[in-house]
């Protein structure tokens, strides 16, 4: 099975990245983009075949070292 | 281990593959102020009979993923932990303070300086508070010049850990001018209340971003580092009087 895992700053905390993204887009005209967050994105390729073991799988290594809690929010996609 | 107040104090450097301040580290402790320090690489599962541990600045693990994100799973971690829960002075400098964050020795985390540059310049620093083995040297309030180097030191905590942290008198320094005033523009990364350097709620691990270890002897620009290090020794042989007495 294959696991994505999404990983983001949590909504309180500021991305200065995404800011800058942010004005980027602007200044290239694009000014009915927002906002932009940036995050992280992981492909897990893992040896279970079943689905609810992925996803289990996948928590247990995002919230040990793909994402920090202090800051960041994660969410898994499998197939 | 300190038994008299003569004798004289262990550092312990620890070397992940990726440290690059622990050679300033180790200089500072034994040429500079005239004690004993050993290497202690980070695949190592005994600090030596150390009376205090240091982790230097540097890139450890190469800060992939996080800033100190790997190198908190190193064995090594595993003895600085019950190190500093058996109450023995642990100094987190630069990448050593976000290492101290990841393994939860500390609390809080670090994001991306405020203006996205990597900012490497000497700083001003005010310290809080003297009741920590590496401040106690300082005079309250007292403004120390020293480096920075880092991408990442824009420290972050949720409101109620920051409200926590000011209540325990936590916060041990802030970025200030040279005079000792807080203003944003004396703040280099966007630290949420100009934080620098925090310690742990038993006071014994303290993590900050400036460099003590690269301040420590006037041709580099400031000796004002030194009193980080003069401190911790100050506090082990006070330490060592009371348990000889």
């Amino acid at each position: 099975m294959r696991a994505r895992v999404f990983v983001t700053l949590k909504p309180s905390v500021f991305d200065p990245q995404g800011r800058t993204i942010a004005d980027a887009l602007h200044s290239l005209g694009y000014g009915s983009v927002q906002a932009v967050r940036q995050g992280k994105y992981f492909e897990l390729d893992l040896a279970t075949t079943e689905a609810a073991k992925a996803k289990v799988l996948a928590a247990e290594v995002a919230d040990k070292l793909l994402a920090n809690p202090v800051i960041e929010s994660y969410r898994i996609e499998v197939e | 281990m300190l038994t008299r107040a003569g004798d004289t104090v262990k550092f312990a450097v620890i070397v992940f593959p990726g440290s690059n301040c622990d050679e300033d580290a180790y200089h500072a402790a034994t040429a500079v102020l005239g004690q004993k320090a050993e290497y202690v690489w980070h695949k190592d599962t005994d600090l030596k009979g150390a009376d205090v541990v240091v982790l230097p600045g540097g890139f450890a693990h190469g800060d992939y993923l996080r800033t100190g994100a790997m190198a908190r799973f190193s064995p090594i971690m595993r003895e600085v932990r019950t190190f500093a829960e058996r109450g023995g002075p642990v100094l987190g400098i630069c990448n050593g303070f976000q290492v101290l964050l990841e393994a939860g020795l500390l609390p809080g985390a670090m994001l991306r300086n405020r203006g996205l540059k990597f900012r490497c310049e000497h700083v001003h620093i005010r310290v809080e508070q003297t009741d920590t083995p590496f401040t106690l040297a300082c005079r309250g309030g007292q403004v120390l010049r020293m480096p920075i180097a880092h991408g990442e030191g824009n420290y972050f905590a949720e409101p109620d850990v920051i409200a926590r942290l000011e209540a325990n008198r936590q916060v041990i320094f802030r970025y200030t001018t040279a005079e000792g005033e807080l203003r944003d523009d004396a703040n280099p990364n966007g630290s949420v209340s100009a934080i620098a350097g925090i310690c742990n709620d038993t006071r014994n691990v303290v993590g900050l971003m400036p460099h003590p270890e690269r301040a420590c002897e006037s041709p580099l620009g400031s000796a004002d580092g030194l009193l980080i290090f003069e401190s911790v020794v100050q506090s082990l042989k006070a330490g060592a009087l009371v348990a000889g007495a």
